[in-house]
């Protein structure tokens, strides 16, 4: 609309003791204009937004609000200049209802006490903007996390934003739920607030934002009209090279290569049932499926890491029991889950406890012996390239591709044949994302068996020889080869059209 | 995202933090005070008599640091150990007759404290670990269960080894290996044992894992409910080995016996730096915390300066310091 931004950085630079994280960004973000800003984790996205927010003081250059410059002493500065931030993770206070949560910090009094119907009615009305259903009465932790996401935007429209600044707000949300929330942001746009997001799917960038700025390591690399730009260009910006090969080429399966895992019969009480498949050597196996069809719970089952029982399974050709973690890493399998902060890594231990504690019987008997495990790091640090600057810094202060990064080579450490992984580049860049699918590939080259477990369409048409797609805990169908389509997928997972002779997978 | 510590410098020399120094640095400065306000602080009398005497709950502490660092607590460890002591003297008292004073009495009274120790250690873990019920209430329930049961045995009163017997079971306490009595040596085994498994072995890997994550131990391959219900056993044989040392001091078990061990070995193992809620925990930080109680009482015994009634509350400050020491050592990490 107007083309003068509303909050400008200038030439803003920002330091972390000795080390310079910002090197002169430049941003303008303008009233009624969705900006994207884009860029690979570490590429110092968080911190501009922080700064624009008034949540971390630049060290050095400009913060330009409406043509004046301004300086936040803090956060609420910038949200009296209706300046708002949505975090990634959400900052609500679980325990209160939806209208205590947009009133937090500014409750409305009349006299000494809270005029509690003004705040109803007010709350109502904010939600009602954002076509959120939810009664203001309800404690914020019985919430989905879509609801979250509005009520932080309904709080955010209680603060008279003008400009609503949100940092990956789609990573936790269903296509459903982000599609519900692209239309409170058009109607954001159309009542002329000034909306900066970030995001690592470059298909809701294309879909949602106006202008796209890309960052890479620490500076704007490029600004520009989404429009000009094509999903490709954008990646190939942030990763400063080319991505288009994002995939690395599928290598057939000969039809005589041995069968390394035989499934029939898997039931895993409450989550899946009547499992049957094979995994051949130097397969890529997918299995699709929507969020809760049990395609998890049905691989940890396999695994031994919940309870499950099956009528037959087959390693090798041979028929093994696995009741238990252990018995799964005995016959060389292994599971890479897709929870790396809660089930995969410990956040509070450095790099070394965490790449051996899968493989622990590795070095040494009784007592561990360090220097292995430190050449083990040292090695895993070049195979994966794993930037941690530091070799004791905490698992948790790595950003989210190293962390992945550092959880495959955790796995990797337990030498198996036969890998599941479970979203395996969830929540991390491009960049990292292409150097884990080639890995993935070589593996397979290399004769093991690969089960790739993916919410991400593309991930698995452009990883997987071989799809199975679950839907409500049973295996709804089969695609192969030049079947692999979204629209194939799709039918299965949502039960149409779903033939005889795919079920008999 | 992360891009602070992504790009930091490589290696950085810097001071062992806050946790580390300030429990040594109290461990020195109560040293110079006791050596300052009484000369006879520093006498080799003086010395063997505050180690013997932090034996018992050294060796207790040794144990509760492992339980603690898997993310468990043990509240019933000073029940237990009269419990122990009074099912002990019974035994070798109805062995009397049988087997005359000697050697194999005394085995068999050492026996019966293993086994009981192991036993009651192993009842804990398995209603903690198996039955999935919070390791307090587990705990504050046997707490109660075995200090009434000593009670029960004793009839109220007090259980008293067979006079023939005691004098005979005297040097465990008393003598020892080159004027080093007998519990400071076991202490000092169960120690070294103890900080070699808690920071080399696997059992020490695994159990600061599983006190950091149970998910991610579980999903890592380390068997959580057989790691906590070893630390439990484990606390339990140490107890075992505590009221060995224990009995022939007095020769006596009462209800009153062992009241508060518990809490003086939790004290300790927070003191010397080892995270309540668990996930890191280190051994020699408990002993250096077990000597910092234990001279507290012993500077508040030698001189007269504050009254030794305030023990408990010095001792409560010193706590709570740690704990402080702790917090800011994290946020700084």
């Amino acid at each position: 609309m107007t083309d003068a931004p509303v909050l400008s950085l200038r030439d803003v630079h920002k330091s972390f003791g000795p080390v310079e994280v910002l090197h002169g960004v430049d941003l303008d973000i303008r009233a009624g204009e969705v900006l994207a800003l884009i860029g690979e984790n570490g590429a110092g996205k968080s911190t501009a937004m922080k700064c624009l927010a008034g949540y971390q003081p630049p060290t050095s250059g400009r913060i330009v609000l409406e043509g004046k410059d301004v300086q936040f002493a803090s956060l609420h500065d910038g949200e009296a200049e209706g300046i708002v931030l949505i975090h990634q993770e959400f900052n609500l206070a679980e325990q209160l209802t939806v209208e205590q949560n947009i009133f937090l910090g500014r409750e409305l009094r009349r006299g000494l006490l809270l005029d509690k119907a003004e705040m109803r009615r007010q709350s109502r009305d904010y939600l009602s903007r954002v076509k959120c259903r939810v009664d203001p009465d309800t404690p914020v932790s019985e919430l989905s996390n879509s609801d979250k996401q509005m009520v932080e935007i309904a709080k955010a429209l209680g603060r008279n934003a003008r400009v609503l600044i949100m940092d990956e707000p789609t990573a936790v949300l269903t296509n459903a739920e982000a599609a519900v929330l692209f239309e409170q942001v058009e109607a954001l746009r159309a009542n002329g607030t000034a909306v900066v997001f970030t995001s690592h799917k470059l298909g809701e960038v294309k879909q949602i934002a106006d202008r796209v700025s890309v960052m890479r390591d620490g500076a704007v690399v490029h600004t520009g009209q989404v429009a000009d730009m094509s999903e490709d260009q954008m990646a190939t910006a942030m990763v400063g090279r080319d991505v288009s090969d994002l995939y690395p080429a599928k290598a057939p399966v000969p039809d005589d290569a041995p069968v390394m895992l035989r499934v029939e019969g898997l039931d895993v009480p409450g989550y899946a049932t009547g499992l049957s498949f094979e995994l051949r050597e130097g397969e890529i196996l997918g299995i699709a499926g929507l969020v809760g069809s049990g395609r998890t719970e049905a691989m940890e089952g396999l695994c031994g890491l919940r309870a499950a029982s099956a009528a037959r399974i087959e390693i090798g050709g041979e028929r093994v029991q696995i009741r238990r973690p252990s018995d799964a890493l005995r016959h060389r399998l292994c599971y890479l889950t897709e929870d790396r902060k809660l089930r995969g890594l410990l956040l509070e231990k450095g790099m070394r406890e965490n790449l051996t504690l899968q493989a622990l019987r590795k070095f040494g008997g009784v007592l561990i012996d360090r220097s292995a495990e430190d050449a083990a790091l040292t090695e895993a640090i070049r195979d994966f390239d794993i930037r941690a600057g530091r070799r004791d810094v905490k698992v948790g202060n790595l950003s989210g591709g190293n962390q992945q990064k550092l959880l495959l080579a955790k796995v990797m450490q337990s030498d198996p044949k036969i890998l599941i992984v479970d979203e395996p580049t969830r929540g991390i860049d491009i960049g990292t994302k292409q150097q884990i699918y080639a890995f993935l590939s070589q593996l397979a080259a290399s004769g093991h068996g690969i089960i790739v477990i993916s919410s991400e369409m593309q991930e698995i048409i452009g990883l997987a020889g071989r799809v199975l797609v679950m839907r409500q805990g049973r295996i709804a169908g089969e695609v192969a080869g030049e079947a692999i389509t979204e629209e194939a997928i799709v039918r299965h997972a949502m039960g149409v059209g779903a033939d005889a002779k795919e079920r008999a997978a | 995202m992360a891009s602070e510590t992504v790009n930091m410098p490589t290696r950085r020399r810097k001071l062992p933090s806050m946790s580390v120094l300030g429990p040594v640095i109290a461990l020195l400065v109560l040293i110079a005070i006791g050596a300052f306000m009484n000369p006879n602080f520093l006498g080799a009398g003086n010395i063997t008599n505050v180690l013997a005497r932090s034996a018992f709950i050294g060796i207790i502490a040794v144990g509760m640091t492992f339980v603690i660092t898997s993310g468990g607590l043990d509240l019933s460890v000073g029940s237990m150990a009269a419990f122990i002591a009074g099912l002990m003297i019974l035994v070798m008292n109805a062995a009397l007759p049988t087997l005359g004073v000697g050697v194999p009495i005394i085995l068999l009274g050492m026996a019966t404290a293993l086994i009981a120790g192991l036993l009651a250690g192993l009842l804990n873990g398995f209603l903690i670990t198996t039955l999935g019920i919070e390791a307090f209430i587990v705990t504050l329930g046997t707490m109660g269960i075995y200090r009434s049961l000593v009670t029960w045995l004793a009839d109220g009163g007090t259980l008293s080894l067979d006079f023939g017997l005691r004098t005979f079971y005297r040097p465990v306490y008393f003598d020892g290996i080159l004027g080093i009595s007998w519990p400071i040596i076991v202490f000092a085994l169960v120690v070294i044992i103890g900080e070699v498994v808690m920071s080399r072995a696997r059992f020490g890997r695994h159990c600061a894992a599983t006190g950091s994550s149970e998910h991610v131990a579980h999903y890592s391959n380390v068997n959580v409910n057989r790691t906590r219900l070893a630390t439990y056993a484990m606390l339990g044989v140490l107890v075992g080995v505590a009221t060995i040392m224990y009995v022939p001091r007095l020769g006596s078990a009462s209800a009153s016996t062992g009241v508060l061990w518990e809490l003086e070995a939790i004290a300790a193992v927070i003191i010397g730096g080892t995270v309540l809620k668990g996930g890191f925990g280190r051994v020699w930080g408990t002993v250096i915390g077990v000597l910092i109680l234990s001279l507290i009482d012993n500077i508040l015994n030698l001189t007269d300066l504050v009254s030794p009634y305030l023990n408990g509350a010095i001792q409560g400050v010193i706590i709570i310091l740690a704990v402080i020491l702790q917090r800011e050592a994290k946020a700084k990490g």
